[in-house]
């Protein structure tokens, strides 16, 4: 799907997170928000998912208007920073909860929840993990279930805060691949955000490196490093 | 082959004492709970059987007894609940939200734990007495505060309002929202995300927070004491019968019916007990993260 962000701007109380901005994200792109702490890229995303709303400006789905929308009408499979699993549940539990909290007229049955469940668990190769706990889980287990878990809703976008944050080098380098192929199989329009640049330039089609609430540059990983467009982000990049 | 002997003795982890202080502070631990919780409650026990069972089970089957064993159920029925629910909101309300006077609502729900009882009853008596222009309204209507069961639930409800949401807060805070976003953006509405993973995420605090709001429900005296007027067989709860009866050197039945009062106590605590052994398993999953 593709997503337009037209002169979108967010201000808590007195402080602008975000001025202005503007941005296009094709459909099917695998497109990295960059940019230090601070710089609004998870506000960003938040308003995209519809867990903040903006304080001018509108979001467009497909050239809809969906700045509206609520949370639950966005359908973007949100992938959280510290994965928020449901603790309480397995992970079979944990997937199936946006299947199960559908309405009973678009509910599948039971049988077909659990086949979705397990394909799911296919998908983020841990075919065998749908009774444990998330407690019971490594970190890189964990934000696989949150994918899968983001997944299991057919969502019309994939949105990823800092998906490997928490992770160690070796295991974070594994994930990156894993992210590449689920979205390369699933063709979703991918956003995460991510204040790694090797990690924004390795993976993504389209980077868009930000600072203090604005946009520095937009462009493929290659040239923004070939050409970076402003002083900071010459040095955001060679850091 | 001298090297291998383990020098476990000489060397100990950086946290952990001697045995000496170990078992010195655990004993100090014992003999403090054993001075001040189990011996009380044991004379208690001891005070209430002095004339024998029957004569005990007498003094609690007389119509005073029975009807302040009675009230005082009904009490804790009522507010406990209602409690709870305010609880859980207050919680919800202060964790979830930011809004300006936030500090302020947090001493607020904190106020009946530093105001003492009394105060607490006299100013219910102030606001509903028949001096007051409510309480002089409302007893022209039929509907009286002071000296009648509403006083009673009011009284009982100030004083255990902070029991829940104060074991809710630290919970919800160190929780944080991420839970409850991510059901969201599953699909799930508000009121199936708050039943869904808000509750469960919280049961236990709020069982917690629960039980020690009954047990104060059930035993609180001060406040009750005076809104209450202690009216035999009307307004009369456990607490405020048990001081008539000792005052009246009735002490089988004053001990008869504090030994029914620190049962239900006893009961609370092992139900509690029961159900952290049941569900330890998921206890352990819930917290450790």
């Amino acid at each position: 799907m593709h997503i337009e962000i037209d002169e979108i701007s967010k201000s808590f109380g007195v402080t602008a997170a975000l001025h202005p901005v503007s941005l296009s994200l094709p459909s099917g792109a695998l497109v990295a928000l960059l940019g230090p702490s601070g710089s609004g890229k998870t506000t960003l995303l938040r308003i995209i998912g519809g867990l903040e709303f903006p304080t001018s400006g509108r979001v467009l789905f497909d050239g809809q208007d969906a700045t509206g929308l609520t949370v639950q009408e966005r359908r973007a499979g949100f992938v959280f920073q510290s994965y928020a699993l449901f603790r309480h549940m397995t992970v079979f539990d944990n997937i199936a909860y946006g299947l199960n909290a559908r309405p009973r007229a678009n509910r599948p049955p039971k049988a077909e929840i659990a086949r979705r469940v397990s394909k799911l668990l296919e998908l983020i190769q841990l075919p065998d993990i749908g009774a444990r706990y998330p407690s019971q889980l490594s970190g890189g287990q964990r934000q696989r279930v949150a994918l899968a878990r983001a997944l299991a809703i057919e969502p019309r976008m994939l949105l990823l805060d800092e998906p490997f944050g928490a992770l160690d080098a070796k295991v974070r380098k594994e994930l990156r691949q894993g992210l590449r192929d689920i979205h390369d199989t699933t063709g979703l329009t991918t956003v995460f955000v991510t204040h790694d640049q090797d990690e924004a330039m390795e993976l993504a089609d389209l980077v868009v490196v930000m600072s203090m609430g604005r946009i520095e540059q937009i462009g493929k990983p290659q040239d923004i490093r070939a050409r970076p467009a402003t002083p900071f982000v010459r040095e955001f990049i060679s850091a | 082959m001298s090297d291998a002997t383990p020098n476990t003795l000489r060397f100990r982890v950086a946290t952990e004492e001697s045995p000496a202080t170990r078992w010195a502070l655990i004993g100090v631990a014992f003999a403090g709970l054993a001075i001040l919780v189990f011996a009380p409650l044991v004379a208690v026990f001891v005070e209430a059987l002095a004339d024998g069972v029957a004569a005990s089970v007498r003094s609690l089957a007389s119509p005073d007894a029975a009807d302040a064993i009675r009230l005082t159920l009904t009490i804790a029925a009522i507010s406990v609940p209602l409690n709870a629910l305010f609880g859980i909101a207050a919680a919800w309300f202060i964790t979830k939200f930011d809004f300006r006077g936030k500090a302020f609502l947090i001493t607020l729900i904190d106020l009946p734990f530093s105001v003492s009882p009394v105060v607490a009853g006299l100013c219910i008596v102030l606001m509903f007495g028949t001096n007051s222009f409510v309480g002089g309204w409302l007893v022209a209507n039929g509907y009286p505060i002071v000296f009648a069961m509403p006083g009673i639930i009011l009284a009982t409800m100030f004083v255990t309002f902070p029991f829940v949401a104060r074991e809710l807060i630290p919970v919800m805070i160190e929780q944080g929202r991420a839970e409850e976003e991510a059901a969201l953006t599953l699909g799930a509405s508000g009121w199936r995300t708050f039943w869904t993973v808000t509750i469960p995420n919280i049961r236990w605090a709020l069982l917690y927070g629960v039980l020690l709001c009954n047990a104060r429900a059930m035993g609180e005296f001060g406040a009750v004491a005076v809104v209450s007027g202690k009216i035999r067989g009307q307004t009369a709860t456990m607490p405020t019968t048990i001081e008539m009866l000792y005052q009246e050197y009735l002490s089988v039945a004053a001990f008869s019916l504090a030994a029914v009062l620190a049962l239900l106590a006893l009961v609370t605590l092992l139900l509690k007990t029961a159900l952290e052994i049941r569900h330890a398993d998921q206890l352990a999953a819930t917290h450790r993260h």
